[in-house]
């Protein structure tokens, strides 16, 4: 049986926040911060957002782009790494808001960076094997760095939803397979409790992204018999711009083909929304019959590889959601003293 | 805000569920359960607002409730839907951006919580279409 890509949708707040306003704060060079992250600014989530605001709003793009009963959807899962209860679900309220319920499961997933692609497999399984008519899947993060940490210039907002389903003639993209490869790497942690992450500085490449990204990629390939050649897009988990230029160098992906999805030099790094809304970029340009790669990574750590083929109903309803450019249009600029306070990190007595 | 309380109104701020008479064909958010002219020849039925609608008017907040002090200044409004009623709800706007007239849409966004333990309420307010 078929799966496959039934609709997405994306969310982007509006603010976003300069790498050299933050530089400034702390007293970094902007300009060689900029240049080795590949990073010019990040979205800020407004006051009253948070990661199931997002994954709502990412959700309903998606249901409103495919004009898709949402009764028919039978599995919600929503990965991140911000889920603003510790427990009671993000999903359960994502399936409220969209009419979902009733009858249907959820549970929400974390992953660090890569758990809005495992909840994209997980409703693979389901539709697949005929569990479920139609899974939804989310990637949303409200993501934090510590203030003065490196994770400061890049960690952003926002999120990307996908509806997957198993009847070839409602799906904008088939998915030709999936590969992972995990291993227990602590390059990237948050302990209970602690308002910011902690990573392992320099070991978070090569160990950490590196090994896996490319496991999965080549695991990927070697299992379809395919090279970069054979794709005419690639999309790679985006922590900032070097790594997944580095790493599609690596595979044999050309500038032109990861282009596209490239969007963390204007968004950020959005976490669990990332590789998603990089897949999504490529879609809202991809031509039927044209076919991307894709590989999301999560810290922990894993990476989930995908072979998509796009189809010719993409043409038919491309238009009836925003396109992830016009999310990135016209952002609102603020400055470190009302970022700081967006993110919580200074507080009114 | 009790636990209960927001429970039994979560859909309707979700998805701006209300009602509609069929017998004299107006319109009510929030739901009511008959209808204040009809009365007991009322028809009420559920109905989902589309959410579209235009700004009748608004004021600034500079000085705001117990929950809301960090948002300030912000823009509360009335906005008209579509089919007739008025709500009140923030505008989700920089208020100079704001005019009366303007049209609106419904954003999904969070409303408030019960303290650092309680619950987060979510619902709809809007913003500039």
């Amino acid at each position: 049986m078929s799966v496959g890509i039934v609709s997405y949708g994306t969310y982007i707040p509006k603010f976003r926040i300069k790498v050299e306003d933050i530089a400034k704060v702390w007293g970094d060079n902007a300009d060689i911060l900029s240049a080795g992250l590949m990073v010019n600014e990040k979205s800020v989530p407004d006051l009253d957002e948070d990661t199931v605001t997002i994954a709502v709003e990412a959700a309903r793009a998606a249901i409103c782009r495919s004009s898709l009963d949402p009764s028919r959807i039978e599995a919600i899962y929503t990965g991140s790494e911000s889920h603003p209860y510790a427990v009671k679900p993000t999903s359960t309220i994502v399936a409220e808001a969209v009419e979902a319920t009733p009858e249907m499961t959820a549970a929400d997933l974390e992953f660090a960076c890569k758990a809005g692609s495992a909840g994209m497999q997980a409703c693979m399984g389901l539709v697949q094997s005929d569990m479920a008519d139609l899974g939804l899947a989310i990637g949303s993060d409200v993501s934090q760095g510590a203030p003065g940490d490196a994770l400061e210039y890049t960690a952003a907002a926002g999120g990307a939803a996908y509806i997957i389903g198993n009847k070839e003639e409602e799906m904008v993209a088939i998915i030709e397979d999936t590969y992972s490869f995990t291993t227990d790497t602590p390059d990237f942690w948050r302990r209970e409790g602690m308002p910011y992450p902690e990573h392992g500085g320099r070991f978070t490449g090569e160990p950490g992204y590196f090994k896996h990204v490319l496991g999965a990629a080549k695991g990927l390939m070697n299992k379809l018999g395919t090279s970069a050649e054979d794709y005419d897009y690639a999309v790679f988990h985006q922590p900032n711009g070097k790594f997944p230029s580095r790493v599609a160098k690596m595979l044999g992906f050309s500038k032109e083909k990861i282009a596209p999805g490239l969007v963390v030099t204007r968004l950020g790094n959005t976490y669990s929304g990332s590789c998603l809304m990089g897949i999504a970029a490529t879609l809202d340009q991809a031509q039927p019959g044209d076919r991307i790669f894709a590989t999301a990574f999560g810290s922990g750590a894993g990476a989930d590889a995908f072979s998509f083929r796009v189809t010719d109903k993409i043409d038919k309803i491309r238009d009836k959601a925003p396109r992830v450019e016009e999310l990135l249009a016209n952002p609102v600029y603020m400055d470190y003293a009302m970022y700081a306070k967006h993110k919580g990190k200074i507080r009114r007595a | 805000m009790s636990v209960a309380r927001f429970w039994r109104q979560q859909v309707q701020r979700y998805n701006l569920v209300g009602n509609h008479c069929r017998n004299c064909d107006d319109y009510y958010y929030p739901p009511r359960t008959t209808c204040p002219f009809c009365r007991r020849n009322g028809e009420m039925e559920e109905y989902k607002f589309s959410g579209k609608g235009e700004l009748v008017t608004y004021t600034i907040i500079h000085s705001a409730a117990e929950g809301f002090e960090h948002q300030t200044p912000y823009v509360l409004g009335i906005v008209k839907l579509e089919e007739g009623p008025r709500l009140t709800s923030q505008i989700i706007a920089q208020p100079e951006d704001v005019n009366i007239g303007m049209k609106v849409r419904p954003v999904f966004r969070k409303l408030g919580e019960s303290g650092d333990k309680g619950m987060l309420h979510y619902g709809t307010k809007f913003t500039p279409a």
